[in-house]
């Protein structure tokens, strides 16, 4: 176990470095600049104007000097100042949007998980009969919907026609001064959207692909062999075949990762959520560079350490990998 | 007497046919098709008209879909809107597929240290959501619906890559490249003349789907307003303005995502019947 740990850590070194040189490749090959941007406004900015930002953002040197810069100063943690009017560090601005957007991600992600799975589950098991065939209906629906319109629908159902819940931000105007009670409950008000409809988006992959597993372990010898003995149904399912199925379910978890934290810009930005998302929507649109290099390089470690979460939850769960013959 | 003479693309058009949702995708696809090349047949009104005098008017006889905020026919922007759609589904996927099948090719073909350096890109990649990346870039160039294609295309390679790569893996021991080798065919002869044919049928599958995909994306940064810019309509920036008049106009927001929905819905059909109609023991 603890060998098969250091070879997985130590194989972050090369794709963290390969993240930070895509990131940096990305951003520098885009023609415009952002010195363009920021003195646009003011025609009183001279040549000799410009070239004192170009110099004070780094930006005269040759771009491998630059990428070097950068990652030394990453390596300390360092991610540099925003180009925003604010001029703030970019890891401070990160640090305060991110817990909103993990907060989310990981709800959604539990709610899809405890969704998904009984109605994989549910299909396998009922193969072929209506019920399959109306979970196959559902699951072909939701695979299609663009989520940004599924919100839109469900804010003007539940926003605008029925005014049962809040659409846009994460608190009412003039909470600041409710208990906490209230407080609380006005955050669960404002969240319901949005969590449903992350994990709605997410829901139809996750349970195809549990039905595909199931109905392929139900079909294997020692499920026959179970059933030959007259091991209840009911067993056979929980405790024989539950857990060979979720073995590769439990790695699809990395893989949707990055899909989640890609998809909060649309339904952060949809519903005014100051997370992550809507903050690189914002960083992007300002031509934000150490901003948007930031969220990037940042948002790629997370689907790093979710992936890397996955393969040890994997490792305990499958003694063939942990003993290093997988 | 030709009738029964049977051609795998005959047994594969067979198989695929009787699947109806299947058939159903592809008839509607076609039709979309069709619909976007003769828009101008199809509707009387033009899609940047602007018409003071009907701005916002709910579905009629005479506005199928009603008008937008500038009085444009919502029918007709959603017709030409198609045409945006499919361009982008096709040309992102090709060039995804391209490359994807070129790197995959060459990592499972050569091996060693090819493989490693290649598949560690795919990894890297995979790590980045894609969205972001996707943003970041279009944001930075001209709005253009070249843009889009060429970036969604440079963005989604990495499944078809693995693909091929493992197809590669599982053909290249095969008696008939031997038979090749021996022959003197050169590296790059076998690669593209024994192994590409033989390796193609999972990109298929994956490749529909991927159109599907491209839509979805192409319509969510339109909605954002850095995809396609108006005036010119697309499924996506149609939608921008039924958000800003949802508390109006209700058919603003509905018909272009039920487009949405009914074309990428069509995709996914198709693609899960050409993968049944492939693999026969999955029937």
């Amino acid at each position: 176990m603890a060998n098969y740990l250091i070879k997985r850590i130590l194989m972050l070194v090369p794709l963290l470095l390969g993240i930070t040189l895509i990131t940096f490749t990305v951003i520098h090959l885009a023609p415009g600049e952002p010195v363009e941007m920021a003195t646009a406004m003011s025609p009183k900015a001279s040549a000799a104007t410009r070239a004192r930002l170009r110099e004070f953002y780094g930006l005269d040197k040759p771009l491998h000097v630059q990428y070097g810069m950068w990652l030394s100063n990453l390596s300390r943690l360092d991610f540099g100042r925003s180009f925003a009017p604010d001029n703030r560090p970019v890891l401070d601005k990160i640090k305060e949007r991110i817990p909103i957007t993990i907060s989310l991600n990981v709800i959604a992600l539990i709610l899809e998980f405890g969704l998904a799975l009984p109605i994989g589950i549910m299909a396998a098991v009922h193969r072929d009969t209506l019920l399959d065939r109306a979970i196959s209906v559902f699951v072909f629906v939701g695979f299609a919907v663009p989520t940004f319109w599924l919100a839109l629908l469900c804010m003007y159902l539940f926003g605008v026609k029925l005014a049962w819940l809040p659409i846009s931000g994460i608190h009412s105007l003039g909470s600041d001064q409710w208990s906490f009670f209230w407080r609380t409950a006005d955050l669960a008000r404002h969240l319901v959207l949005p969590i449903s409809i992350a994990t709605f988006g997410s829901l139809a992959g996750l349970s195809r692909y549990m039905r595909s597993t199931m109905i392929e372990v139900l079909s294997q010898d020692y499920i026959t062999t179970a059933r030959a003995k007259g091991v209840r149904e009911r067993v056979i399912i929980y405790r024989h075949a539950l857990k060979n199925a979720l073995l590769p379910v439990i790695t699809l978890l990395g893989f949707s990762l990055p899909a989640l934290i890609g998809g909060s810009v649309i339904f952060e930005t949809i519903f005014s959520i100051p997370g992550m998302g809507q903050l690189f929507y914002q960083g992007v649109m300002a031509r934000d560079y150490p901003l948007v290099m930031g969220i990037l390089v940042i948002g790629a470690c997370l689907t790093l350490i979710g992936n890397l979460l996955a393969d040890l939850c994997y490792a305990v769960a499958d003694p063939r990998i942990r003993h290093g013959r997988g | 007497m030709r009738d029964n003479v049977s051609s795998p693309v005959r047994e594969f058009w067979e198989r695929f046919t009787t699947n109806r949702f299947a058939t159903a995708g592809l008839v509607v696809i076609v039709v979309l098709f069709l619909l976007s090349l003769a828009a101008a047949l199809v509707t009387p009104y033009s899609p940047d008209t602007i018409d003071a005098w009907h701005v916002l008017l709910p579905p009629s006889a005479s506005h199928w879909f009603g008008t937008d905020e500038l009085g444009r026919d919502v029918f007709t922007r959603v017709v030409y809107g198609a045409r945006v759609s499919l361009k982008v589904g096709f040309v992102a996927v090709g060039i995804a597929v391209v490359i994807g099948t070129v790197i995959g090719l060459f990592a499972g073909f050569y091996g060693g240290w090819v493989d490693s350096v290649l598949m560690r890109l795919v990894d890297i990649m995979l790590c980045f959501p894609t969205f972001f990346l996707i943003l970041a870039v279009i944001a930075m160039l001209e709005p253009s619906i070249w843009y889009i294609m060429v970036i969604i295309g440079l963005t989604g390679w990495m499944g078809v890559a693995r693909l091929v790569r493992a197809e590669v893996l599982s053909l290249k021991s095969r008696d008939f490249i031997l038979a090749a080798r021996v022959l003197g065919a050169s590296d790059l002869r076998i690669i593209f003349r024994h192994i590409l044919p033989n390796a193609l049928s999972p990109v298929l599958v994956s490749a529909t789907l991927g159109v599907a995909g491209a839509i979805l994306t192409e319509s969510a940064l339109s909605f954002l307003g850095i995809g396609v810019q108006p005036p010119t309509p697309s499924w996506g920036n149609i939608l921008t303005s039924g958000k800003d008049y949802i508390e109006f106009a209700w058919w603003l927001s509905l018909f272009p995502g039920v487009a949405i929905l009914v074309t990428v819905l069509s995709y996914n059909l198709v693609g899960e019947g050409i993968r049944d109609a492939l693999d026969p023991r999955r029937q």
